[in-house]
């Protein structure tokens, strides 16, 4: 697979370590959300067979992370955005 | 009909003419008490189980295509039982049990063959570990022996011991690991449950279900609207698209797990071989073929074809370990879809859904699990209590914190 880097173009996926579902950017807040909630956030997955969005790290390269849309029945990769720029979008500060 | 030696030279002796179809190709009936949701072996291991041990009828297994066409069609047919940890070990010790007297059991030639499986041990902390892990599994009542650099050596003369990075110093060795046929054992379940009364309704893919009340009514079908008391899930793979029918979220990722085939060699390697610190393991078949693995390829795919990275780098495995096998060619390598769960561990248990059971998250190591799953999951599913090997199997583990994390990798399902 080719992951198109926002940043320094086409990559080879070996260069990258995968982490798993984008969601992970959305922790809840330690200091208000119970432990359900924690257990969902660590634990649950959506798990869909088709469109899906994913963090890779580029280990092998810039050390940054990407959010990568991913199609998990055909492989193909349609959207390559930086994880900070996703998590920002979401509200997070950094 | 009951298969046996003397009915093979009768059949002989009178052209053959008198062999039936294996099982019946029913049409389903309006209900059911029993659904089962998954025509692998998993499924039907557990139709058949709820028919003969826990004497319950009116039992349908669904399966999307045929009947062993999914994951206990494309595994790498190890049987073993060497688990650490006490949630696992008695369940993988009871499984290989039943592989033992499985052929007796359902009369088929699922071609059980105990030849022994070793892991290699490359360091001193290796070896504390596998003396450990063999002393946990001789504790279960399973067997563990460790092996010297020397007896390695008198098994497999030809392998690569003096790897600079890896030298090989010995080995764990379960002696009644093995391989098994793997799609006979899908076959002889299939027709051990159907002979007992059980309907497996092929080309017939669960679309939906219905629940009232916090109850499961049925399921709707390609085939139509079908009742049950009880539904049971065994569909490791796809099971995060089954369950979102009764709208759960579980604690699994899916996953491409690739498997290899080389052409056919004289006899080479007699049992299995892992080499652990390599990402590779290997067996041989009875056609000579080298059966071989590695890791799975690491991102959530439902695909059942993997990329080339993995393949070079199993490769690599088996050159490390065997160079010998540098110019054999590779005959065929296909993909698997893997429910890779939080903890590395399978779940077997009741959902918050009155009537809906779940059997899933086997990781790459369902298929040796086969006939304990199957068991577990029909006592479950008749009791309405865990089978006592399988108590650990819970969907609350990761909420409690009981998780039974064979490799310590903690909530990363793609380094299980």
């Amino acid at each position: 697979m080719i992951i198109h880097h926002p940043i320094l173009g086409p990559r080879d996926a070996q260069e990258f370590v995968y982490l798993g579902d984008a969601s992970l950017i959305d922790r809840p807040d330690g200091m208000t959300a119970g432990v359900e909630a924690f257990h969902d956030y660590l634990y649950q997955r959506t798990n869909p067979a088709g469109e899906h969005q994913e963090l890779w790290y580029h280990e092998q390269g810039d050390r940054s992370w990407l959010v990568v849309t991913r199609n998990t029945v055909t492989h193909e990769i349609t959207k390559v955005e930086l994880a900070r720029e996703v998590a920002r979008a979401r509200g997070r500060t950094k | 009909m009951r298969y046996s030696g003397f009915r093979v030279i009768a059949e002989a002796l009178t052209g053959h003419k008198g062999w039936k179809p294996v099982w019946r190709d029913p049409d389903p009936k309006p209900d059911y008490d029993y659904i089962i949701i998954g025509g692998g072996g998993h499924g039907l291991a557990t139709a058949y189980y709820l028919a003969k041990e826990f004497g319950q009828a009116r039992i349908a297994v669904l399966e999307k295509g045929y009947l062993g066409g999914g994951n206990v069609g494309r595994n790498t047919t190890i049987i073993r039982s060497n688990y650490l940890l006490d949630g696992n070990e008695p369940f993988y010790e009871f499984s290989l049990k039943l592989w033992e007297g499985l052929e007796q059991d359902f009369n088929y030639n699922a071609m059980v063959s105990q030849r022994g499986i070793i892991n290699l041990i490359h360091t001193d902390a290796q070896r504390d570990a596998a003396t450990r892990r063999g002393n946990a599994m001789i504790l279960h009542g399973a067997d563990a022996r460790l092996l010297s650099r020397d007896e390695v050596r008198q098994m497999y003369p030809w392998l690569n011991f003096d790897n600079a990075r890896f030298p090989i110093k010995g080995a764990l060795m379960q002696p009644r690991g093995g391989t098994v046929r793997h799609d006979a054992v899908a076959w002889g379940y299939a027709r051990g449950a159907d002979s007992r009364g059980v309907d497996l309704i092929q080309n017939c893919e669960v679309t939906g279900m219905r629940i009232e009340n916090g109850r499961i009514k049925g399921v709707e079908t390609t085939r139509g609207y079908i009742g049950a008391k009880k539904v049971g899930v065994a569909v490791a793979g796809s099971s995060s698209k089954v369950m979102a029918h009764a709208g759960m979220r579980l604690p699994i990722e899916s996953h491409v797990l690739q498997a290899f085939v080389s052409e056919g060699l004289k006899p080479l390697i007699d049992g299995v071989m892992t080499f652990g610190a390599g990402h590779f393991y290997v067996s041989q078949s009875d056609k000579g073929g080298l059966v071989f693995g590695g890791d799975i390829d690491g991102y959530n795919s439902y695909a059942q074809r993997g990329n080339l990275p993995v393949i070079e780098d199993v490769a690599e495995g088996g050159m490390a370990l065997m160079p010998a096998i540098g110019r054999v060619r590779l005959l065929r390598t296909w993909g698997g879809i893997m429910d890779m769960s939080m903890d590395g561990s399978p779940i077997i248990d009741k959902t918050h859904i009155e009537g809906l059971y779940f059997n899933g998250g086997w990781c790459y190591g369902g298929f040796k699990a086969t006939p304990a799953s199957g068991w577990c999951f029909a006592h479950l599913l008749a009791k309405d209590e865990s089978h006592i090997t399988a108590r650990a199997y819970r969907f609350d583990r990761f909420l409690k914190g009981l998780m039974i994390d064979e490799k310590g990798q903690g909530a990363t399902p793609n380094l299980h």
